[in-house]
């Protein structure tokens, strides 16, 4: 009764090809930023800031970059921690070695140069796929954590590559209080989010489309595969780059290369998987999902144990934590192989005809 | 010289436990085209029961000291491990036919967690030695030939023995019984495999307890060797390189890839590694696969897939 696109008549092409075609879809986006952007600063405290919000926040960003590749272009990766860490390093040498050097234009040229060495190691992609490009890009993934542990021109000639920044200011804006920080990456998100979406929507986007569902169709019908690839492997890189160095320099503010091993690469692709690939929306609940999983879990097991009388040491909630994720992730694979998204869109078409389905 | 040989053979030692990660991810893939991630942490979860049990089980029965104790220690781990099998096929696998390549992917991803989890709540997670009486004095060998001679483990002589009955016992598995004639119809093609009656769910069991029990000795040598402890579910990330150096789908390719790459390792850091800063260990392998990939992608030994865009 409230949802539905009845009587909403597109009188020219540039209405009918909006962004959100459907007005309460656009209304619903807007509340959303006006909401993210005015009421929850209000409502929340630095806790939720700096445990919840600002890592989901700058995750979603990184599995956007993941669902570009995985999800559009149809090219598995696990690399995508390697990608983050050059995009870190890279801001970080930026911002130290160049004098004066705002710090929003380090950040993008991190996710530049993430994007150069992403097109790089994106060329295995024109020859294998599958499962034998997840191992060329867990390739990336050990040859920059060990590039960042050993060679120490990059990191400052820090020992073991641990690096930190601070008194990070934006035209004089000042990043020193959670909530500053979780406007500055919700401000990147909502820019690049809305990048995303009219990236994919667009020519390339559909490029992409075609590669992943059938490339040796794509080619015949004139799409190259080299600029189809490399593009999605630079685009990205670029995301995942940016939300690199955010994560180095916002979240974490002084960090060594475990910060991006290969296990955040894992953490980046279930992201993309449990949320849905090939969706913008789906890499937000990915990563709200995985961000949020682990807090949850460790609230409720100890009071859950108590519940029968067993205590529950930090070991066993540690290992529980590993059951419940493995199984949940099995679980949304075998119930849900098209993630989050799917379910959401699910709704959405049930609410179109609701209350009358007939 | 004598370092050199040195340095090759503690590769060669090196290669062949990679082989035997290697050869149960070639193993599942040859028989249900599964990508199995849950390797690692099926050869933890392997190393770990076996480790506990032999620690328990002659506690149990007054077995102390005696090789019994071991032999049922092993029993036991094994019959744990074809219980593994039996359930990632009943809970898993079974509802994930046909799906693609990366789900399934991402599904060993689920198990190797589950896997790990349970495997540090039922036995622990703290290292653990594993002693199944080996000796492990080294030898000297060529004193004449070379100055000092070369020197070397007998367990790890025993190790490569082990290995390569292994893998006698499962090509002659493959190639001359029913059951492994079966298991090679369903790699071929899983429609025809199952319309002349192969059930496929008892194949998959079958190869994934085939899987466990290789996950199991690697284990032990493992184990052995260096101790069980978490990080041992890691070495699948070091055995994936082999699997891909040596064509996912044959068995003496992984063989041969560990031991290429297990030599190529050692020498590499040894000789090339001080030049850049030593460390590359890590990475060398995957460089390697790469290179291998850009030149032929099926692997050394691998079908080849006329696949290309």
């Amino acid at each position: 009764m409230l949802y539905r696109e009845n009587g909403q008549f597109k009188t020219s092409y540039a209405a009918d090809q909006q962004v959100f075609p459907i007005a309460q879809d656009r209304w619903a986006v807007v509340g959303i930023v006006v909401f993210a952007f005015v009421a929850v600063p209000l409502l929340v405290d630095e806790y939720m800031f700096r445990a919840i919000l600002i890592p989901f926040l700058i995750l979603s960003l990184a599995a956007l970059g993941v669902n570009i590749l995985v999800g559009y272009c149809g090219q598995i990766t696990l690399g995508a921690g390697a990608f983050m860490a050059v995009g870190a390093y890279a801001a970080y040498n930026f911002h130290i070695r160049v004098e004066g050097m705002p710090l929003l234009l380090s950040l993008l040229l991190g996710g530049f140069t993430s994007a150069l060495v992403g097109i790089v190691f994106g060329i295995p992609s024109l020859r294998v796929r599958g499962l034998y490009l997840a191992v060329a890009t867990l390739a990336a993934q050990f040859f920059t954590d060990w590039v960042f542990l050993r060679i120490p021109w990059f990191t400052d000639n820090s020992l073991s590559g641990n690096v930190s920044v601070s008194n990070l200011q934006v035209m004089g804006w000042q990043l020193n209080n959670p909530l500053n920080k979780y406007l500055f990456c919700l401000a990147f998100l909502t820019v690049f989010a809305l990048l995303a979406k009219n990236m994919t929507r667009s020519a390339i986007g559909r490029q992409w489309m075609a590669i992943r569902d059938m490339d040796v169709a794509a080619e015949v019908i004139g799409i190259r595969p080299l600029f189809a690839k490399l593009s999605a492997f630079a685009v990205s890189s670029f995301f995942v780059g940016t939300a690199g160095a955010l994560w180095a320099f916002v979240h974490l503010a002084s960090w060594e290369p475990a910060a991006f091993s290969v296990d955040r690469s894992f953490q980046l692709l279930f992201m993309v998987i449990i949320g849905g690939l090939g969706s913008v929306m789906g890499s937000f609940f990915g990563a709200a999902f995985i961000v949020i999983l682990p807090i949850v879990l460790n609230r409720l097991l100890p009071e859950i144990g108590d519940l029968v009388g067993v205590e529950i040491s930090t070991a066993g909630i540690s290992h529980a934590e590993l059951i419940i994720f493995g199984g949940l992730i099995i679980f949304f694979l075998i119930k849900e192989p098209h993630g989050l998204a799917r379910l959401w869109s699910t709704g959405k078409e049930k609410l179109r005809l609701w209350p009358f389905p007939h | 010289m004598g370092f050199f040989l040195e340095t090759l053979i503690g590769g060669l030692m090196a290669g062949m436990l990679y082989s035997l990660v290697a050869l149960g991810f070639v193993l599942i893939f040859k028989a249900s085209g599964v990508f199995n991630f849950a390797q690692g942490a099926m050869v933890l979860f392997a190393a770990l029961a076996m480790a506990r049990f032999a620690e328990w089980i002659p506690g149990w029965f007054g077995l102390e000291g005696s090789y019994l104790g071991t032999a049922a220690a092993f029993v036991v781990a094994g019959a744990l491990m074809f219980v593994v099998a039996w359930l990632i096929e009943r809970l898993v696998l079974r509802h994930l036919v046909n799906q693609e390549g990366a789900t399934l992917l991402m599904a060993t991803l689920g198990i190797a967690y589950v896997l790990e989890g349970i495997g540090s709540t039922l036995f622990g997670n703290d290292i653990y030695k594993i002693d199944v009486g080996m000796p492990k004095d080294p030898v000297f060998l060529f004193e004449e030939v070379f100055p000092g001679g070369l020197l070397i483990n007998k367990e790890d002589f025993i190790a490569a023995l082990i290995a390569a009955v292994l893998v006698g016992l499962l090509t002659l598995f493959f190639q001359k019984t029913t059951t492994g004639r079966a298991l090679r119809a369903v790699a071929d093609d899983h429609q025809a495999a199952q319309s002349i009656g192969i059930p496929l769910n008892r194949i998959w069991v079958i190869v994934w307890c085939v899987a466990g029990l290789v996950a199991l000795v690697a284990g032990v040598i493992w184990g052995s060797k260096l101790g069980v402890q978490f990080s041992l579910s890691t070495v699948a990330l070091r055995a994936l390189p082999v699997v891909i150096l040596g064509g996912l789908t044959s068995v003496p390719g992984a063989i041969l890839g560990g031991l290429i790459i297990g030599v190529g390792e050692k020498l590499s850091e040894v000789y090339l590694g001080p030049m850049v800063g030593g460390g590359i260990e890590i990475w060398f392998a995957y460089v390697l696969a790469l290179v291998v990939l850009l030149f032929r992608p099926q692997g050394l030994f691998g079908e080849k897939i006329i696949d290309r865009v």
